[in-house]
């Protein structure tokens, strides 16, 4: 237990914050990938073949190759891409995407992948008779999709969008291997440290388990609270 | 480009391997576990759950970590005859992915066990067949059959789950590309080529799985 | 409806924060994970001889400087994307490196060497005490021998990019099953658990955690220098940066005359690894 005393010689207070990293960057991986979905949902749902096509390519691309190699595409080559980019519009100078945007882009995009699919089966769920009764009443279609759409797709996405949210919070360790310091990667330096990974994997297992089943518990409750009325 | 293919291609093959053998003991211990999970005696079920749990509510890396480098510090593990199997890191890695696949596994199959319809199995009774002979020959086949879909997709995120063996020594696709990247300096040429070897991967998977459920599949 | 849009809007702006260097002002990546070279405390704070090092230098050259943290594998791919301006991670001079990137004069060099657990059926090797490859000759020639019989065979651990890889895949040791690590505390725990037969790296990083950690992990072989353990270790910069090149050059100088090197050097391995 020493070991995790909070102060300069346990590990309390650097694992308490690394809990804290690991929170932030989930949230913010997880609101990225939320703009990532609303983007490609509709282009998957598109009847314009070239649209489709973009979003289909984004979704299988991402499904189908690992994690890993995502992270380490963005972080070895991110800020070059970043440069080259801001280049095209006379800019020459440093940029500097730092660990903790460059991991959560990196999850945020994997995580609208999923996102995206879940969506995307929620809007072919809701009932065809909604699209045209609307239309029968001349609702303009941007309201459409804002005031009758969207509420529905985002009620209905709530069960499989709690899965999203454990898969990118586990994805998150990941980033570890970038240098952010989350859970993993303070867990992988004390283990170094100390020379005992034993116990703090094992402390790492716990964080992550706590992590999973408080977030569990308040996605419920936001499940039973926007299901009532239905 | 062409000169780094040969490297990544054998790192492939360690890749199918892994995944392979994961999957072939996964089912193993998924079935295993789906069986426990639908067992009555509520200690036998709950222990079930807290393994699922565990392994589905812990990141795979830190479970790889705790087999290889955890595991490792124990002293008398590393005395006994179980050194044998956790000293290389082939088996390790094996041992944490095909627990963790397990775990979705028996997910899986109790999902689809439990949405069997009840009528099947009270015809079969009525019409004197055995319990045991009703699972094998009923419930069984129905569950493997109603989680096709599910199982296939849990082979495609399996197969990107391996490219964890990499850190852990285990020179697979992903180590290899690891490894052009450290010793060229050129990430992108690395990780796209093992990318798009990824992709084809997946998609073979994919088209199996599609072939399977046309075939042997229920029609919804 | 609006605040999503507040979220996307912040998240859109975020992305393009940038943060452009002050002038006068530079980052130097280490990676903190290679004691006694450079490593990291409980508290989280870096330290190690180069540690002490850069700052040092850093005053010479009157330099605001920042040490940024690096894993090994991204190291040089971080210096030539911006991340930082200058490698100080124990990092040997190699010719293969000089094709990505400079760098300054060395500033300290010393040897690596094979490491066992005490016990080992290799705990002794007939081999004189140290060879440099770059001198060759009948007795380096003789001592390779030794060396390809006694590791045939056996399970060689060593940090991934190192020179202590690209040496022993040269095929100067034979037939070896080579395992590569992303970090030393990770070979070292293999090596101590028993996965690895042997391991290779900078004699110190052997010495220190064999003191620190309290087990038996003990040196054998010869210690190694020149070919493909490189011309010492110096400050990587980017082709192209000669203005910090220079600087550096000048600030080892000035810090080599003055002793701070040795100094050090002394305080942090033992013995006067400075040239």
């Amino acid at each position: 237990m020493e070991l995790l005393s909070f102060g300069d010689t346990g590990w309390g207070d650097e694992l308490f914050f690394a809990t804290l990293m690991t929170i932030a960057v989930s949230i913010t991986a997880m609101a990225i990938g939320f703009l990532f979905a609303l983007i490609f949902t509709p282009l998957k749902l598109s009847k314009i073949k070239t649209l489709n096509i973009i979003g289909n390519c984004y979704t299988t691309i991402i499904r189908g190759v690992p994690e890993l190699l995502i992270i380490y595409l963005l972080f070895f080559g991110g800020t070059g891409a970043a440069m080259y980019v801001a280049s095209i519009f006379g800019y020459d100078g440093y940029i500097e995407l730092n660990a903790f945007i460059t991991g959560a882009l990196a999850i945020g995009i994997i995580s609208g992948a999923y996102s995206t699919e879940v969506f995307r089966g929620a809007i072919l769920s809701i009932d065809k008779g909604q699209f045209e009764a609307s239309k029968v009443l001349g609702i303009k279609k941007s309201i459409q999709f804002y005031k009758i759409i969207l509420p529905q797709m985002l009620r209905l996405s709530i069960p499989n969008l709690s899965n999203v949210w454990q898969i990118t919070l586990k994805d998150t360790s990941l980033i570890s291997v970038t240098g952010l310091v989350e859970i993993m990667r303070q867990s992988y330096i004390a283990a170094g440290s100390t020379r005992d990974p034993l116990f703090f994997y094992s402390i790492a297992a716990v964080l992550y388990l706590i992590l999973t089943y408080l977030s569990m518990n308040l996605i419920n409750k936001l499940e039973i609270k926007y299901s009532k009325g239905y | 480009m062409i000169s780094i293919f040969p490297s990544l291609l054998s790192g492939a093959v360690i890749t199918l391997q892994l995944l392979a053998s994961s999957m072939f003991f996964g089912l193993i211990i998924g079935l295993i576990f789906a069986i426990l999970r639908i067992n009555k005696n509520p200690i036998i079920n709950k222990f079930a759950y807290a393994y699922s749990y565990f392994f589905r509510g812990t990141p795979l890396l830190v479970q790889l970590y705790l087999i290889y480098y955890g595991l490792a510090n124990i002293e008398f593990l590393r005395n006994s005859f179980f050194w044998v199997i956790i000293k290389e890191p082939y088996w390790c890695a094996i041992i944490a992915f095909s627990l963790n696949t397990g775990a979705y596994t028996s997910e899986i199959l109790r999902s689809a066990f439990q949405t069997i319809k009840k009528g099947y199995i009270e015809a079969a009774q009525s019409l004197g067949v055995t319990k045991k002979i009703t699972f094998y020959r009923i419930q069984l086949p129905i569950a493997i059959k109603q989680s096709l879909p599910a199982y296939g997709n849990e082979i495609i995120l399996m197969l990107k789950g391996t490219s964890l063996a990499s850190v852990i020594t285990i020179m697979d696709l992903m180590g290899e590309a690891r490894k052009v990247n450290v010793l060229t300096f050129k990430p992108f040429e690395a990780f796209i080529t093992a990318g798009i070897i990824y992709l084809f991967i997946t998609f073979i998977i994919h088209n199996i799985i599609k072939f399977l459920e046309k075939k042997y599949g229920f029609q919804t | 409806m609006n605040k999503l849009k507040k979220l996307g809007l912040g998240i859109i702006i975020s992305f393009f924060l940038v943060l452009s260097a002050n002038a006068g002002s530079i980052k130097i990546g280490t990676e903190g994970a290679y004691p006694p070279w450079n490593s990291k405390d409980a508290a989280g704070n870096l330290n190690g001889f180069e540690v002490d090092l850069a700052n040092a230098l850093c005053e010479i050259m009157k330099h605001n400087c920042t040490i940024v943290e690096q894993d090994w594998d991204g190291m040089i791919p971080a210096l030539t994307s911006k991340k930082f301006d200058a490698i100080m991670a124990g990092m040997s001079i190699t010719s293969e490196r000089l094709k990505t990137i400079n760098f300054s004069q060395g500033y300290a060099d010393e040897v690596a060497s094979l490491a066992v657990m005490k016990g080992s059926s290799i705990e002794n090797i007939n081999t004189p005490e140290g060879i440099n490859l770059n001198i060759g000759g009948s007795d380096v020639d003789k001592a390779l021998k030794t060396l390809t019989s006694s590791l045939s065979g056996k399970t060689v651990c060593t940090q991934i990019g190192t020179i202590h890889q690209n040496f022993l895949e040269s095929g100067d040791v034979g037939n070896i099953n080579l395992k590569t690590y992303k970090t030393q505390d990770e070979v070292n725990l293999d090596l101590t658990n028993g996965r690895c037969d042997v391991a290779l790296a900078a004699a110190v990083a052997f010495t220190d955690y064999a003191e620190k950690s309290g087990k038996a992990v003990v040196l054998t072989g010869p210690t190694f220098s020149g070919g493909a353990f490189g011309n010492g270790v110096g400050v990587g910069i980017r082709k192209g940066d000669s203005k910090l090149l220079n600087d550096f050059n000048a600030a080892i100088d000035k810090a080599r005359d003055e002793g701070i090197i040795s100094k050090l050097a002394i305080k942090w391995f033992g013995f006067d690894a400075s040239m």
